[in-house]
């Protein structure tokens, strides 16, 4: 079986956001950019399963400007066999990600896609589920564990209470919650290796589908700030003022 | 217009985290059907019968949702839409994984978390782990929300019921089957509803010195969180975790112990009422948002404290 692993670039999640002063979004021009933390995890658990003979090969995609190809690179040195780039300068809504992925799931079928849960910029927490609305696949959502069972995956699911197991046919589409695994850096000879793999090069227009925008931003603004409070010396005094000054015990 | 809003249930009572929601979803200006699902839950139908404000319940009854599948659940609300311009949910991990699968469905793009409604199309909402706020412009005829409950107070339970209408949903999809669920046995509330929290962090050295916590936490009936560092390292397991990739929290008191304060954690409680740190490190960025500090060692501040209260 082929596993797709749709990646995303994002700002380094140990950088410090700056929101721009003409509130239009957030600084993005030398700052630091990386895999999402989430997709890391999708790549690293591809590779498990095919280093488990659950799959063949493992085909990284990524959807977004030139430097998208570095990202694809990481997911490739990482262990995946080749890439898809799909070159668009626009920052495409979810939405628009799950119909284009969803044609590249017609041209590939793949017997599983994995992919983050969430990128780490948006925050949106949705490609994964539409994508797997518009192929009408099935959502094993926030994995912490996936086990391939012949037709079906059996997957572990990080819910508000604790655990959920969940049975769903393949193929189907995973996303990854932070527990699934621990990425693996990659190693000098295969960030060398990366490097003569194919990367295809598409557009969004290859695809036919309708990618433009249906929400505006109208601004983007800094959190209220907290101002810091007050040190306290010891546990009394500590106890004295949550009872009488913010009287919340 | 109207807005249909899925609210989540176990053991006969409405889920709290959609009852906050609901409050979310009135600023909308819409009339307000509510949609709950399962089967044998008269107590959870009827209660949601008197929140107030709502016009009508529609109540999937069906074993096919005592336990929420995606596929099944999205499918049924499709077939629903149709008199609908509005589709909401509590940003709660079923609410997550249900919602988006109906916004494509729709061919709509769905607005995650919402935390403010400015009007009936536009919305603000957290990007980039609550480092910054968007106010985001929806030009979808339809619309689809989810709604971060922390950002909105409980709406009231009145004594009048509304209309409640039964339905038997056909043709639900049979690609997923719930298999077994764990949930985290605690004598203590629920993070994301508790009065007051204490965490611990890396500072906790070890799994076992979380029984320091749980100590305090007992005396003032607090749950007990972690940061991911603590969460990483193995000290509790995942569903402890607050912060940007875990629970977001904002109780009226936070206590932070041998936390440093990394932005993934201040983004899921910084609107927390009353802050508190106690930590040795007296530059740990946790002090900055702090309205208590403490700079002291956790092992000796715990029993203390404990014995304080």
């Amino acid at each position: 079986m082929k596993i797709l692993v749709p990646v995303k670039r994002v700002i380094d999640p140990y950088v410090n956001i700056r929101v721009k002063s003409d509130e239009t979004g957030v600084e993005t021009d030398n700052v630091k950019m990386s895999m999402n933390p989430f997709c890391e995890i999708a790549v690293e658990e591809a590779i498990r399963l095919k280093e488990a003979n659950k799959a063949e090969e493992i085909i990284a995609i990524s959807i977004g400007n030139q430097q998208c190809q570095e990202t694809i690179r990481t997911a490739l040195a990482m262990g995946a066999d080749r890439g898809i780039h799909v070159l668009t300068d626009d920052v495409l809504e979810p939405l628009a990600l799950a119909k284009i992925l969803a044609k590249v799931y017609e041209e590939e079928n793949p017997g599983l896609v994995i992919m983050g849960k969430q990128a780490i910029d948006g925050d949106n927490n949705q490609t994964g589920q539409m994508f797997a609305a518009l192929t009408d696949l099935s959502q094993g959502t926030f994995a912490s564990k996936i086990e391939i069972d012949g037709e079906q995956a059996v997957v572990t699911r990080e819910i508000d209470g604790g655990l959920q197991t969940i049975k769903i046919n393949l193929p189907a589409v995973i996303t990854t919650d932070l527990r699934l695994n621990e990425p693996r850096y990659a190693s000098l000879p295969n960030i060398m290796k990366a490097k003569k793999k194919t990367i295809d090069q598409k557009s969004p227009s290859d695809y036919g589908v309708d990618v433009a925008p249906r929400l505006k931003v109208l601004k983007v603004v800094e959190p209220p700030k907290r101002q810091a409070g007050v040190k306290v010396e010891t546990v009394s005094e500590l106890v004295e003022k949550l009872k009488n000054e913010a009287g919340v015990i | 217009m109207t807005t249909l809003f899925f609210t989540e249930h176990a053991n006969g009572v409405l889920n709290d985290q959609s009852l906050k929601a609901i409050s979310g979803a009135k600023e909308f200006g819409n009339d307000l059907h509510i949609l709950i699902a399962g089967s044998n839950i008269d107590e959870a139908v009827a209660e949601a019968s008197k929140i107030e404000g709502v016009s009508k319940v529609i109540h999937l009854n069906s074993n096919e949702f005592d336990n929420i599948l995606a596929e099944k659940l999205a499918a049924a609300m499709f077939d629903l839409s149709g008199e609908y311009s509005y589709f909401a949910a509590a940003a709660t991990t079923t609410g997550k994984n249900v919602m988006p699968r109906l916004s494509a469905k729709l061919d709509v793009s769905q607005i995650s978390e919402i935390i403010g409604v400015e009007s009936p199309d536009t919305f603000v909402r957290t990007i980039y782990a609550g480092n910054a706020i968007a106010t985001v412009q929806s030009s979808d005829e339809k619309k689809v929300l989810t709604i971060r409950p922390t950002a909105f107070q409980s709406c009231k339970i009145t004594e009048n019921a509304c209309e409640i209408s039964i339905i038997d949903p056909q043709n639900i999809p049979a690609i997923s089957e719930f298999v077994g669920e764990e949930l985290t046995k605690s004598d203590r509330p629920e993070l994301t509803s508790a009065k007051t929290i204490i965490s611990g962090g890396r500072g906790m050295q070890n799994g076992e010195n979380f029984e320091l916590l749980d100590k305090v936490a007992a005396k003032l009936n607090a749950a007990v969180g972690a940061s991911r560092a603590a969460v990483d390292a193995g000290f509790v397991p995942n569903d402890y975790q607050v912060g940007q990739t875990g629970k977001v929290v904002a109780p009226e008191l936070y206590i932070a112990v041998g936390i440093s304060g990394a932005i993934q954690h201040l983004a899921g409680m910084k609107d927390s009422k009353i802050i508190v740190a106690i930590n040795k490190d007296e530059e740990a960025p946790i002090f900055d948002v702090a309205d208590y500090g403490l700079v002291a060692d956790l092992f000796q501040v715990l029993p203390e404290l404990e014995g304080a209260l």
